[in-house]
């Protein structure tokens, strides 16, 4: 517990059913549910959160501001001590940790959200990418992971019948998970973009997750099991695919290190794995043995609500440790192509 | 629950501090070219190199302007993130000032102790107007820009005070003379007058043309240290004495478009960290976000420097002039240089400056204290920060 100033713990954790789509709900209608599910965990009202930080995209709303509206939702008045990352959610908790590590905060609220389904989710994603040499060729988002993937058979560390397994592995435990898209028996379908298949990818689906973060005393009054995060960190990586070994994650490893994932064993590992191939570089990055529960709730093969999957891992991982199924687990969290950017955190219950 | 710290913070340095030439289109260089500009100028400024930087920060304003989404990741490179965090802010128009203070919150709580913090924006790549202006169902349509937004909220606010129409012209013609003796402002007009300022065309009534901000290509970054990184800094550090953000809903029956509450809760919030109690006596130079002219008065008011209805006559007065009793905006403001997510840490950039003594021509004479003002979206997001030349002493 040394390593930060102050103990800081996930002390409570909501999220939607993830759909394929939700034309009957705005992004507002779709927030505001989980938002006060996690304040009817803790009993806080809006205006007793010392700080709240969200997470989304414009380019998935398809307007700009597009957060503005959300904000509505959580009900800013009198005024709030607010801010807003354009990354998934998870890098809005980590802004909201760093907030209470300075004192200015006891408490926060984390929110984030996204809606795939009114575009094109594999040609939107095209728009992150080199504006100038990369991004007019529209090369779609399963096309570079497909890359990665071939990479990692080329390189022998996985061939596709252990791709599907990772697939059907997520899905299978997904069955426990009443929120996941999909879940039980998925067929592994035809190639997506080779060696890729529809099992290897990730469902396009919309929706939401929050999570609420307090600081020691604050955090054992609102949680009878506290998930404590011990260490947090995240790396960027090169943007170019061609600067990097995509068979690696050095991004990932750099951030487990800062994180002390190395320091003990972990029980639990919630990767932001969105397609089967890059559960095997995260493994190998993060060194989970075989003895490691990975993503217990189906991960992002189950359900990968852009700009939420990454912030639903941290939540997942923390719920089990709320629930006295993990005493030690490792959340992480992913942005860009093939895993470009990375976080890493460790949460902790207290043992009995 | 209250904000009691449970430690104390580290103190926060600006230690380095560069922008670019703003300009109506940078031709010459990709958006990587335009942060690299500006960062390498800030580690230049601070004697340090991208080794010595532990984290990096970045703000711009929404996607659409360039027509990139979540450019960062593509910008990792260029700003010598890799291998290092870098996380990306996006609070509306507020967002260059809550950029900046977010990466000073790192520092504040001893996750990083070197940290860059940039703000861009390239809008000759696309068309701002456009960007902001997309139709969504069932949500207010903004199809005039922020102009269009803004020009009751400033009726409101004449209506309200009583202010003469003149007291607009005059905000424009002052920033417009201020720019000149800023190298990096965008807009150097040297024929200027009062009477061109008066006679340029009506865009949305009562905001003339010559009223309005400019839409400009520019980066700016700064380098925040700890107190070891201070220590070492070849000129004078500002130091940061206090930051505030506050946000508050766009549109609902209560909202006072013309000093929301907000701005008021994130002034006093920034006054009670750097124990200041009589802001216009204590505060020695004010860079706000003025777009539009209306707006000095209106947040002369909002920020405390002068009671409900009286902010035009310290305007009117020429108390807000490079050379007056409180100079607000002496680097010529949003209103002559406007890349709008970096338009808010240009003026948290030039408040440090300024308490440096390394604003050279537009230096306000012995400033000590200077304040940072950024606001966005529908008048709703708030982020401010007062810095001064001596270390804080609590």
């Amino acid at each position: 517990m040394a390593r930060y100033a102050r103990e800081v713990a996930v002390v409570a954790f909501a999220q939607s059913d993830h759909l394929r789509r939700t034309d009957e709900l705005s992004e507002v209608e779709m927030v505001m549910p989980v938002l006060h599910q996690v304040l009817a965990a803790t009993g806080l009202k809006a205006g007793e959160i010392g700080f709240t930080c969200s997470g989304s995209s414009d380019y998935l709303a398809g307007r700009a501001f597009s957060f503005t509206m959300t904000l509505d939702g959580v009900g800013a008045w009198p005024p709030i001590s607010e801010s807003h990352v354009e990354m998934d959610g998870a890098w809005a908790l980590y802004e909201a940790w760093v907030k209470i590590q300075t004192g200015e905060a006891d408490t926060a609220l984390v929110y984030s959200y996204g809606k795939s389904s009114p575009g094109s989710v594999r040609d939107v994603l095209t728009r992150q990418l080199d504006p100038y040499y990369v991004a007019p060729l529209w090369p779609d988002s399963v096309a570079l992971a497909a890359l990665q993937a071939q990479a990692l058979i080329d390189a022998g560390e996985t061939d596709e019948t252990g791709l599907a397994a990772i697939g059907a592995r997520s899905r299978a435990s997904a069955g426990a998970n009443p929120h996941a898209q999909l879940s039980g028996a998925v067929a592994q379908g035809p190639y997506q973009v080779a060696p890729l298949r529809t099992g290897d990818c990730p469902p396009i689906g919309d929706g939401a997750a929050a999570v609420i973060l307090a600081a020691g005393d604050v955090a054992r009054r609102l949680c009878e099991r506290p998930a404590w995060i011990t260490g947090i960190d995240h790396r960027i990586e090169a943007h170019s695919l061609g600067l990097r070994d995509l068979t690696d994650s050095p991004s990932t490893r750099i951030a487990a290190e800062h994180a002390g994932v190395f320091e003990a064993p972990v029980d639990t590992a919630e990767l932001h794995a969105p397609f089967s191939s890059q559960e095997v570089v995260l493994r190998k990055a993060l060194g989970l043995g075989g003895d490691v529960a990975v993503n217990p709730s189906g991960g992002a093969l189950a359900a990968n609500p852009m700009m939420a999957a990454g912030l639903i891992r941290i939540g997942e991982a923390a719920a089990r440790i709320h629930r006295g199924e993990s005493d030690r687990a490792v959340a992480h969290a992913t942005s860009g192509p093939c895993l470009q950017q990375n976080l890493v955190a460790v949460l902790e219950g207290d043992r009995a | 629950m209250s904000t009691s710290a449970a430690t104390g913070k580290e103190p926060v340095a600006i230690v380095g501090i560069g922008q670019t030439k703003h300009v109506a289109a940078r031709h010459d260089v990709s958006i990587a070219g335009l942060v690299r500009e500006a960062a390498a100028r800030a580690l230049a400024d601070a004697e340090l190199t991208w080794a010595d930087i532990d984290a990096v920060v970045i703000g711009k304003a929404p996607d659409f302007f360039e027509g990139v989404m979540m450019p960062e990741l593509y910008l990792a490179d260029a700003l010598g993130a890799v291998g290092k965090p870098m996380l990306r802010v996006h609070t509306a128009g507020s967002v260059g000032g809550s950029t900046a203070l977010v990466a000073s919150n790192l520092v504040a709580a001893r996750v990083h102790r070197t940290v860059l913090t940039l703000a861009f924006e390239k809008q000759s790549e696309s068309n701002a107007m456009w960007g902001l202006s997309l139709p969504v169902p069932f949500q207010q349509p903004l199809l005039a820009g922020a102009g269009g937004f803004f020009a009751p909220h400033v009726r409101a606010y004449m209506r309200r005070t009583g202010a003469p129409d003149t007291v607009g012209s005059l905000v424009a013609y002052k920033d417009r003379r201020n720019a000149l003796k800023n190298p990096y402002a965008h807009l150097h007009e040297h024929d200027i007058t009062l009477e061109k300022v008066q006679a340029s065309p009506m865009l949305w009534d009562p905001i003339r043309y010559s009223e309005t901000c400019p839409s400009s290509d520019g980066a700016c970054a700064m380098i925040l240290t700890d107190r070891a990184g201070a220590a070492r800094s070849p000129k004078p550090p500002a130091w940061l004495h206090g930051g505030a953000m506050r946000s508050e809903p766009t549109l609902f029956a209560g909202k006072d478009f013309v000093s929301p509450q907000a701005g008021k809760d994130c002034a006093a919030d920034v006054y009670r960290q750097a124990g200041i109690t009589d802001p216009r006596r204590e505060i020695d130079a004010v860079e706000m976000y003025v777009p539009f002219s209306w707006y000095e008065p209106m947040w002369l008011e909002n920020l405390g420097f002068a009671e409900e209805g009286e902010g035009w006559k310290l305007t009117e007065a020429g108390v807000t002039e490079l050379d007056g009793d409180l100079p607000v905006n002496p680097s010529g403001g949003v209103l002559s240089t406007n890349p709008i997510g970096a338009s808010g840490m240009i003026r948290f950039a030039e408040a440090a400056l300024q308490v440096r003594g390394q604003a050279g021509e537009h230096q306000v004479p012995d400033a000590r204290r200077a304040m940072g003002h950024a606001y966005g979206g529908g008048a709703q997001f708030f982020a401010m920060w007062l810095v001064g030349a001596e270390q804080p002493t609590s």
